[in-house]
């Protein structure tokens, strides 16, 4: 690890101006990524501006028909909050699928969805469920907040404050896992509100998260496992590495999508 | 047996202070005045240096030295060396290349040693490392073995054009054709033996320090044999002679052989600690863990097996190549050849086998030995080409093999071994019930209703341990005799310390030898110290690898512990004024046969220290005894493991549903040591088998450098093992002891493969077998079920 400043604002105005000062400056959320790969000496941001002090920040709310998780809210508080559970069961499955316990104590959703690892699970979630991701200058809908490998909508100084979900009808993830780091080589998150069904799918896309407007199309004719049977996507602009070749990922994404949707109706 | 006797399952003394942090390990050690050593690495595969400029890096805060391949020269420090002499098939010797500590005037793998830089604390130390500017001409890399043999590929060392380091043979060529050319079937198979990294939980370190004022240097090392490092250290690469040179190798966690080597980074630190008169440290990270620690494996083979009208097996046919990578390690040379090919006859009674293996240079990590190193590639070309030839036979897999197995001992092998004792049918009699084989047809009936492909796989596996008699290893190439040393040293008040040349790494030595001790002199272990681990304490070893630590270091501790209760015995006729011939010692307790008079053995030691009761013309005081142990021969643990689990032909992903292990260890000192044992070895065995596998690109980068991307097995990939032992004593040695440190690793790979295939219907998987590659299997399986 290089050397670096460090301060530790109280208030999200606080933070941004810090932010500000450091032409190359991060905020630090939960830091399962920063930290390890400034480390590896892979990065070396001049600042780190710590988010963890911020008033706030941290929290799950229920209101109406959204649920609202703040950004430094970790991946343990959602898959054990009882509002997430009873509003949105899927999510917090998801969340308790992210990494290991060490990582789901420290990990948080704006971290999370603010560095938009392509294998990362909270995207999908964001994608199929229609989140809205509120930082400290706007309200951003999940489909303009991804932006491609590791990119996201985010302007410098902008900070990520919290996400909004809709509750779903249905919803759920399945994600079939990289067996080396555990990082999805397929995320599926389905989701079924009214008509509406979502299919957004992580891990497997050249360029990050994306709807899979095939399977949404079947699964809109009938929400079940057996409307995807026989559906085979292309391989074309999907990850290919040691661990899965495009082919294979193609494969597993409607594999992945009818595990989702079999446990999405059988919450 | 007694509470802490031999075959008592106690539990380990060690653990305590392990699991309570309190163990001491090379980097928990710091010496006044340490500095620390940062490596500069080759990020190519294969590069010429034109030059290396440390202007920057001796500029920069807190940097005592740059040091280079030219400096080790300057300083006539010798090359680092392979100890095992292999020979062509021609007679002539084998073609190894040099391999200096740090690089001279080239590099031959991603994170081969360039330069070191050697700074007051480790963060300087490695922002200088940043500074150091080599210039490189990258020359082509040579990273798959088969085209590194070829026409056209780039040469490793000079000394070997062609990359071909031997091309060594074993067995009679002739009548091994002759008997396929009469046999009535056929089988043939080209295996893969994956490359693995050894990955033990402790990465490598090393403390060098030098002492001006006696000028003798210590070595603090995470070695698994300190004193084969000291002997290496002093007669060969010309640190310092012998009694110059302290090695410390102090509590070690795990090695799995990688840990035997006597590499680059101690041989610098410990030369570089004079250089800058200051203790100097090196604490490898996983990262270079992952590129310079001696990789395992990494063979690829054809194997084709003879069989006769009746199902009786005629004759084995072998031809392999072994990646050795960029220079030859400690023990490089004799893993694909004299550890592997010697182990093909298995469990089997196979009149005639021919092996033939090439090694080759790649611009790859050196490979070495790791756990099991040999024979888990033996067994896994018996056992692959076993389970398929009864397949296409259409027998019975169990079966096949028990008409097979060798039945009469002794059993003289046509690969050199000549196997003591065994009962193969028993072992797998009772792996056969553990495992319910009579109700695996219903289980997989039951799997394919939910969708599910579910196979069994057999692994009847044979290794050569105890290593192992000196004459006999000498002959075959060995530079160093492989008996082990133990002394005995009573003290006044009757407590034992037994120091050993075995070293103990995860093993539970301390253990086990004080259940030997505590069994022999009816002591409690809680009163038996084993010292390891120093050369300035142990006089000399051979140190703990291929299960040799019962067999050859706890014989050695048996000789001298006859050897104290021998010279007890006198000190006790004395004390109680008997003849010797009256003394008997049963239970702790000295007595005069057919009288009650009788002493503690803590009594005993007291008297031949305080020497009151005899003279020193007739006896001398003290109870303190050595012993050598060399082995008359090898021992043959063996044992049958049954894997049976389920693939998901919709993911390739596999569920390993049971493992039934039984294994013939011969003695057992303690049970559930053993069982950890085998435990750990069947989780590496898996490991190779599903998971692991080293992955090097075409340019050289090791693409698997990290737990990102190389997989190692987890708790949640294995089931509960079903384990059992049955017992054939090894005649060989006074314990009966046979070893059981590998038998995991050697028996799982082809139990696991064997299973896959069985639930695929065909032979077509290669290790690993992960998600992916088993879902191409699938693929195919359903290719030749559409075709059929």
């Amino acid at each position: 690890m290089y050397a670096f400043t460090y301060s530790s604002p109280k208030t999200v105005r606080q933070a941004a101006s810090a932010l500000a000062k450091s032409e190359d400056g991060k905020l630090l959320a939960g830091g399962q990524t920063l930290l390890p790969t400034m480390k590896q000496r892979l990065a070396a941001p001049p600042a780190l501006v710590d988010l963890s002090k911020v008033e706030g920040l941290a929290g799950i709310e229920l209101k109406g028909r959204t649920v609202v998780i703040a950004a430094m809210t970790t991946h343990a508080a959602v898959a054990t909050s009882a509002v997430v559970e009873q509003a949105i069961p899927g999510l917090a499955a998801l969340a308790g699928m992210i990494g290991d316990p060490a990582v789901r104590n420290r990990g948080t959703i704006g971290g999370s969805i603010a560095n938009n690892d392509p294998a990362a699970d909270y995207p999908a979630a964001c994608l199929a469920l229609g989140a809205t991701i509120v930082t400290n200058k706007r309200k951003l809908p999940a489909e303009q907040f991804f932006t491609g490998l590791f990119d996201t909508a985010l302007e410098p100084g902008e900070i990520v404050v919290r996400v909004s979900f809709p509750i779903p009808g249905r919803a759920a993830y399945a994600k079939f896992r990289n067996p080396a780091s555990r990082y999805a080589i397929v995320g599926v998150f389905v989701a079924k509100r009214g008509s509406d069904v979502r299919v957004a799918v992580t891990g497997a896309g050249a360029s990050g998260v994306f709807r899979a407007p095939a399977l949404e199309e079947a699964l809109k004719k009938r929400f079940s496992p057996k409307s995807l049977e026989g559906i085979s996507l292309p391989a074309t602009g999907l990850n290919g590495d040691m661990h899965a070749s495009p082919e294979y990922r193609a494969h597993l994404i409607t594999v992945m999508a009818k595990r989702a949707v079999t446990a999405a109706i059988g919450k | 047996m007694t509470a802490t006797g031999i075959g008592a399952p106690v539990r380990r003394k060690e653990d305590f202070r392990f699991i309570t942090g309190q163990g001491r390990y090379t980097d928990d050690i710091n010496q006044p005045g340490q500095t620390y050593a940062v490596f500069v690495r080759s990020p190519h595969a294969h590069a010429a240096i034109k030059s290396i400029d440390a202007t920057a890096a001796k500029a920069s805060p807190g940097v005592l030295a740059v040091l280079t391949g030219d400096d080790l020269a300057a300083d006539k420090v010798g090359g680092l060396i392979c100890g095992w002499m292999i020979h062509n098939k021609d007679g002539s010797p084998m073609r190894a290349g040099g391999h200096p500590a740090l690089a001279q005037g080239k590099v031959r793998y991603v994170g081969d040693h360039v330069a070191v830089v050697i700074a007051e604390t480790y963060a300087q130390a490695r922002d200088a490392a940043e500074m150091v500017v080599v210039d490189y001409t990258v020359l082509p890399a040579v990273v798959d073995m088969v085209k590194a043999t070829q026409k056209g590929a780039a040469t490793v060392h000079d000394v070997a054009p062609d990359n071909v380091v031997y091309d060594w043979h074993l067995g009679d060529k002739a009548s091994t054709d002759a008997a396929f050319a009469r046999a009535k079937h056929v089988t043939k198979l080209d295996i893969v033996n994956n490359r693995l990294v050894p990955n033990p939980m402790e990465p490598r370190a090393a403390i060098g320090d030098y002492d001006g004022g006696t000028e003798a240097f210590t070595l603090y090392t995470t070695s698994q044999n300190p004193h084969v490092a000291r002997l290496v250290l002093s007669a060969f690469i010309g640190i310092a002679p012998e009694h110059k040179l302290r090695v410390i190798a102090p509590d070690v966690g795990g090695g799995f052989g990688s840990k035997i080597f006597i590499y680059a980074e101690e041989t610098v630190c410990v030369w570089a600690a004079k250089k800058v008169g200051r203790p100097v440290k090196w604490v490898s990270d996983r990262t270079e863990a992952f590129l310079c620690d001696a990789h395992g494996r990494d063979h690829l083979t054809h194997a084709e097996l003879a069989v006769d009208d009746k199902g009786k097996i005629l004759a084995m046919r072998v031809k392999t190549k072994a990646n050795l990578g960029a220079y030859l390690s400690t023990f490089a040379s004799s893993v694909p050849t004299y550890l592997y090919a010697p182990l093909l006859s298995g469990q089997y009674d196979i009149p005639a086998i021919y092996c033939e293996v090439e090694g080759v240079y790649t611009t790859t990590a050196p490979v070495d030995a790791y756990r099991g190193a040999g024979r888990p590639e033996a067994t896994f070309v018996v056992e692959r080409l076993v389970e398929v030839a009864a397949r296409q036979l259409g027998q019975d897999p169990a079966a096949f093999r028990k008409k097979n197995f060798i039945r009469k001992f002794p059993h003289q092998t046509p690969v050199i071994m000549a196997y003591d004792t065994g009962d193969y049918s028993a072992s797998l009699e009772k792996a056969l019930d553990m495992a319910d084989y009579k109700n695996f047809g219903k289980r997989k009936r039951d799997s394919a209703r939910a969708g599910k492909l579910r196979g069994i796989g057999f692994s009847a596996y044979i290794e050569a341990c105890g290593i192992a008699p000196s004459q006999a290893v000498g002959s075959l190439g060995a530079g160093v005799g492989l008996w082990e040393s133990a002394e005995v040293r009573v003290n006044p008040v009757g407590t034992v310390e037994v120091l050993t040349g075995s070293h103990s790494h995860g093993q539970g030595h301390e253990t086990t030898f004080a259940q030997l001790v505590s069994d022999r002199l009816g002591i409690p272990i809680d009163q038996v110290a084993i010292v390891h681990g120093d050369t300035d304490k142990v006089q000399f070893g051979m140190g703990t690898y291929g299960s040799r630590s019962g067999a050859v270091g706890m014989s050695a501790i048996s000789k001298a512990l006859d050897k104290v209760v021998a010279k007890a015995k006198k000190v006790a006729a004395y004390a109680l004024e008997a003849s010797d011939g009256d003394i008997e010692f049963k239970d702790g307790r000295f007595s005069v046969a057919g009288t009650d008079r009788s002493l503690a053995f803590g009594e005993v030691a007291l008297q031949a220290y305080i020497a009151h009761k005899f003279s020193g013309q007739d006896l001398e005081p003290g109870l303190k005894e050595g012993a050598f142990y060399d082995p008359t021969n090898f021992t043959f643990p063996s044992g049958v493991h049954i894997c049976e689990l389920e693939v998901d032909p919709e993911t390739g992903t596999i569920r390993i549903d049971r493992w039934t292990a039984v294994d013939d260890f011969g003695n057992i000192i303690n049970p559930m040591i053993v069982e950890g044992q085998v435990h750990g070895g069947i989780a590496q065995g898996v490991g190779q088998a599903l998971f692991e596998g080293a992955h090097y690109d075409k340019d050289g980068q090791l693409v698997t450098a990290s737990y990102m991307d190389y997989c190692m097995p987890r708790a949640d990939d294995l089931p509960s093992f079903a384990v059992g032992t049955t017992v054939t004593p090894c005649p060989s040695n006074p314990l009966g002891i046979k070893g059981c440190g590998e038998a995991g690793a050697i028996a799982a790979p082809p139990a696991v493969i064997n299973a896959i295939t069985d639930a695929l219907g065909h032979e077509d998987v290669t290790m690993p077998a992960t998600p992916q590659e088993v879902w191409r299997a699938v693929q195919k399986a359903q290719r030749v079920l559409a075709a059929e």
